[in-house]
């Protein structure tokens, strides 16, 4: 026994010593397959972010692979891989955050503005699963890093000006940076009124008005060590959502974290990074400003989420480990008070999410191995328990119902596994990449309690008996650049087991007046989705350039039926004309007739179109500040238009002309 | 060092104080046998006063379960070996007629107390009309006590009187649920027979098939509730009730007899909102 201890331990080092003679040639690519869109606000880009006061809806849907599903004219639900919300883990700078609101009419990114963060990181598939557990990918909003720039203060101030929709915003942007301290606190406000869809029709209900203030403060300990708090505040009254029944009164989040850095070039551990963190959200749906309802409901819901994670960095030679250590606690409550039309009767009541509590614990491994100068291969592991429970009595109650048998509490244990390999040449690279990933039930899903849909207008009853859904995928991506020529392509395929759907059931009925019926959540033995995009560029000069995507999606479930909301044929030009102060883009964005729509899930044929975009942009300096002039055409042609990601097919913008003035002093 | 050994027993101390401070003063008391019932009434007579109780104090119509204590007006002593009848009884302007109701048994567990229960299928509009008489033995010597009492008209219909297509009156009444919870609930009702004016027996082995709906929210209906059977053990018709959610509901029903004859009610279908036969519930 002793001998074999020997003999284990000795091999250990050996290897380690053989380690370590080799040479050092780790490069910090670790991010291949992540796109990251960087929310550069004040500089000129001629790659389709036109606008510094774009939302952030605006800037995800310019991402290639990112689609938003539209309600309205605020709050879009990102949906990447053709999966949304559920599928997808959505994190602010690796917090969990969860909507409070059962139809979905509060997707995180709602709660959050431009001016609250660096950039968005992307993950497709198991390549997203860094902060938590998901089968379509991850999208993590991050938040500025530590800014001890030594450069004092610095003010910006935004004006924005949209003619459809009398679309105003304001930006404030205060920063004072020293090398021990550094503060920067902002404010943003947006107030739009109904828009006007192609040929002046106005689209009722789709105004909107929200203010977003944030502080970010840190201060450097020592010189390993900082220490950084971020509080953001975001506020939405009166949004309106006309393609649901029901418009928002209020939608407010508060989101803490306090962040502790720990970096160093001399310790095994080169970068460790804590966070703690908390957030509240508050979300009350009414239907006062409507002036026809079958009945009168409010519906409220929060959600408070507290949680941490630890994440280490080491590199060690030829390898770059990370690892995340991360948990959270999620409270989620929702309730429906309906107020009949005969007063004499009393008040309907229920709880639409009944108080579910979910605890998650989870650790998360990833190595980036560097083969040699042109290879790398990198493996990730997540594992995670996860408990569901139903705090509130009542609803463990009203869930029985379907499910007599069932306990307050469910546990599930997570995992997620995925490999890649890339290979990287002066003109060329590809990687390709397999993955497997879990996910449990979302509190909808496993327990929501008759919540309307109004996309395929059936009440939902969750159903906590499911399974894990899986995930098993693989991905390739490739590139070609020669001169001034650059094609790429990346695809997709995701085989989901388990794939959970809502089941018609025909023997019960439904809650809401004039719904057609309910679906019960249920697993579909498996689906299948694919997508594939090809982008190239063409570089003619310095000053001209033309670049173009064109994607196809697909998705089938084993009942043979397509699923909902796949993309149909997608394509996008942009021509763009770029001197030194000055750029100039022309776009044309469109889509294929939506062919493989899917009638079983409630889907209508969305008919074919394209849209024209000019966008403009000047910077002017001064001798102490700097002015961006952003400013262009949306929908030059007045195009009437919706795609297959609105809801109940409500238009989209008609012509729209824009200003965005920004000023740094 | 030493807190390590002063915290727990500080802590086992106040343990013990926080478990100790309730239970001083109360085996004085003598046991309340009504304890958590209100009196509704007393009806008194030259030798005994008996005193009427149920959970609200006063009588609904509808089923009403209710607890009695015999007291001695001598030696101010509840009875406890009394055998008791009963018979509501309503005046109308030209008959006069009585309503189901039970035996009355001395509870299981207590001394002084025997209960039963009356079903009121209606009242005057001032609560007016119904007189409660009861017959009592103790130790072979008969009494009677007789007075007026007061039945308030219920908000909800839970109870219902109606002829069959058999050509026989029946009401039907709620039980339970006595506070419905959002989830299944156990529904029991009384199904009675108008065998006379003052003969109302339970009827057995009869089906009433139910359909609970929302009138205030397009008459939407609710899942997995299961018909009405009878039960021996306590004489009336189970059934699982599942209600979604707070609010008014119609329970529709539908009456068959032990050969599946329909006898009462109809389905609710778009054009059919409502049975006839119905009784209905708010929380």
């Amino acid at each position: 026994m002793k001998r074999h201890i020997i003999c284990v331990l000795s091999l250990f080092c050996s290897t380690f010593i053989f380690a370590q003679s080799e040479e050092s040639t780790v490069k910090k690519d670790t991010t291949f397959l992540e796109e990251i869109t960087v929310i550069a606000r004040r500089k000129l880009s001629n790659y389709r972010q036109e606008k510094t006061l774009s939302s952030i809806d605006d800037y995800l849907e310019k991402s290639n692979k990112i689609t938003m599903i539209k309600r309205g004219n605020y709050a879009w639900e990102p949906a990447l891989n053709n999966m949304n919300s559920e599928r997808l883990n959505v994190t602010i700078d690796g917090m969990q955050i969860f909507g409070a609101c059962t139809d979905k009419m509060d997707p995180i990114t709602s709660y959050v503005d431009v001016s609250n963060l660096q950039k968005v990181s992307v993950g497709s598939g198991q390549e997203g699963a860094e902060n938590g557990h998901c089968v379509g990918g991850g999208l993590d909003l991050q938040l500025p890093n530590s800014k001890f720039f030594d450069s004092g203060l610095k003010t910006s101030v935004d004006f924005g000006y949209e003619t459809n929709g009398n679309y105003k915003t304001t930006g404030l942007d205060l920063e004072y940076s020293g090398d021990k301290f550094y503060m920067n606190a902002d404010g943003i406000y947006r107030k739009s009124d109904n828009y006007d869809a192609g040929n002046n029709s106005e689209v009722i209900y789709s105004q909107f008005e929200k203010y977003n203030i944030s502080l970010q403060t840190g201060y450097k300990l020592s010189e390993n060590h900082t220490l950084d708090a971020n509080v953001i505040y975001d506020k939405a009254t009166d949004v309106g959502y006309p393609a649901l029944p029901m418009d928002v009164s209020l939608a407010e989040a508060l989101i803490t974290s306090v962040t502790h850095h720990f970096n160093s070039d001399s310790t095994l551990v080169n970068s460790l990074e804590s966070k703690l963190y908390f957030n509240t959200i508050t979300h009350i749906m009414d239907d006062s400003k409507r002036p026809i309802v079958p009945i009168r409901m409010d519906m409220p819901g929060w959600s408070d989420t507290y949680g941490f994670y630890s994440k280490a960095k080491i590199q060690k030679h030829k390898h770059a480990f990370s690892l995340n250590f991360n948990g959270f606690y999620n409270r989620s409550l929702a309730e429906m008070t309906m107020y009949p039309n005969d007063s004499n009767q009393p008040e309907m009541f229920m709880y639409t999410w009944p108080d579910i509590r979910t605890l998650y614990t989870g650790i998360y491994a990833k190595d980036v191995f560097v083969l040699n100068e042109n290879k790398t291969l990198s493996a990730s592991v997540r594992f995670g328990f996860h408990q569901n429970k139903i705090a509130e009595e009542v609803g463990l109650e009203s869930l029985q119902i379907f499910y007599p048998e069932l306990n307050d509490s469910k546990n599930r244990f997570l995992s997620s596994f995925s490999t890649d390999y890339t290979f990287k040449k002066e003109h060329f690279d590809y990687s390709f990449g397999l993955g497997y990933g879990e996910r449990a039930p979302s509190v909808s899903e496993g327990y929501g309690f008759f919540l309307f849909n109004s996309f395929d207008n059936f009440d939902y009853i969750g159903n906590p008996t499911m399974k894990n859904e899986k995930a098993l995928e693989g991905n390739v991506k490739a590139n070609y650049h020669k001169n001034k020529l650059h094609i790429g392509i990346e695809s997709s395929y995701f085989h989901l087991m388990d794939y959970i759907v809502g089941n018609i059931d025909n023997t019960l009925s439904p809650m809401t007046i004039g719904a057609n019926g309910i679906k019960v959540y249920n697993a579909l033995a498996y689906a299948t989705i694919f997508d594939v995009y090809v982008n190239a560029s063409y570089a003619f000069s310095k000053t001209i350039s033309v670049n173009g995507t064109v994607g196809y999606n697909y998705g089938k479930g084993s009942n043979n039926e397509s699923l909902a909301s796949i993309k149909p044929f997608s394509y996008l030009a942009e021509f763009n004309y770029n001197i030194k102060r000055f750029n100039a883009a022309l776009q044309l964005e469109g889509n294929g007739n939506q062919s493989k729509y899917s009638n079983f899930y409630g889907e209508d044929e969305t008919p074919a179109y394209a849209v024209l975009n000019l966008n403009l942009g000047n910077e002017l300096y001064t001798k102490h500040s700097k002015f961006l002039l952003k400013y262009g055409v949306e929908n030059i042609l007045d195009t009437s238009y919706s795609t297959y990601a609105d809801w109940n097919n409500i238009p989209r913008q008609g012509r729209n002309f824009y200003l965005n003035i920004s000023a740094v002093f | 060092m030493k807190l390590k050994y002063i915290l727990p027993i500080l802590l086992f101390a106040l343990f013990l104080n926080a478990c100790s401070s309730d239970d001083d003063n109360n085996d004085v008391e003598e046991i309340n046998e009504v304890e958590g019932l209100i009196q509704i009434q007393e009806i008194t007579n030259t030798t005994h006063t008996i005193e009427l109780f149920n959970k609200t104090g006063e009588f609904k119509t509808g089923y009403n379960a209710v607890s009695i204590r015999v007291k001695d007006n001598t030696t101010n002593s509840y009875v406890e070996n009394a055998s008791i009848s009963w018979m509501p009884m309503m005046q109308m302007p030209t008959m006069q007629h009585s309503g189901p109701n039970s035996n009355i048994v001395k509870e299981i567990g207590k001394n002084t107390v025997y209960v039963g229960y009356i079903v009121y299928q209606m009242t005057n509009t001032d609560g007016s009309g119904w007189s409660l008489t009861l017959n009592y033995s103790i130790g072979g010597t008969s009494f009677m006590a007789t007075d007026t009492i007061n039945v308030i008209q219920n908000d909800t219909q839970n109870v219902a009187s109606f002829m069959g297509s058999d050509g026989s009156n029946y009401i039907i009444a709620m039980v339970a649920p006595n506070d419905p919870i959002i989830g299944i609930n156990d529904l029991k009702v009384g199904l009675f027979k108008m065998e006379s004016m003052l003969s109302f027996p339970e009827v057995a082995d009869y089906t009433i098939m139910l359909d609970p709906r929302m009138p205030g929210m397009g008459n939407h209906s609710s899942p997995n509730n299961t018909d009405l059977t009878y039960s021996l053990i306590d004489n009336m018709y189970h059934s699982d009730l599942s209600l979604t959610m707070t609010g008014y509901w119609v329970l529709n029903m539908k009456l068959m007899n032990s050969s599946d004859t329909l006898l009462k009610g109809e389905d609710v279908t778009e054009t059919n909102v409502q049975s006839s036969l119905y009784l209905e519930l708010e929380f």
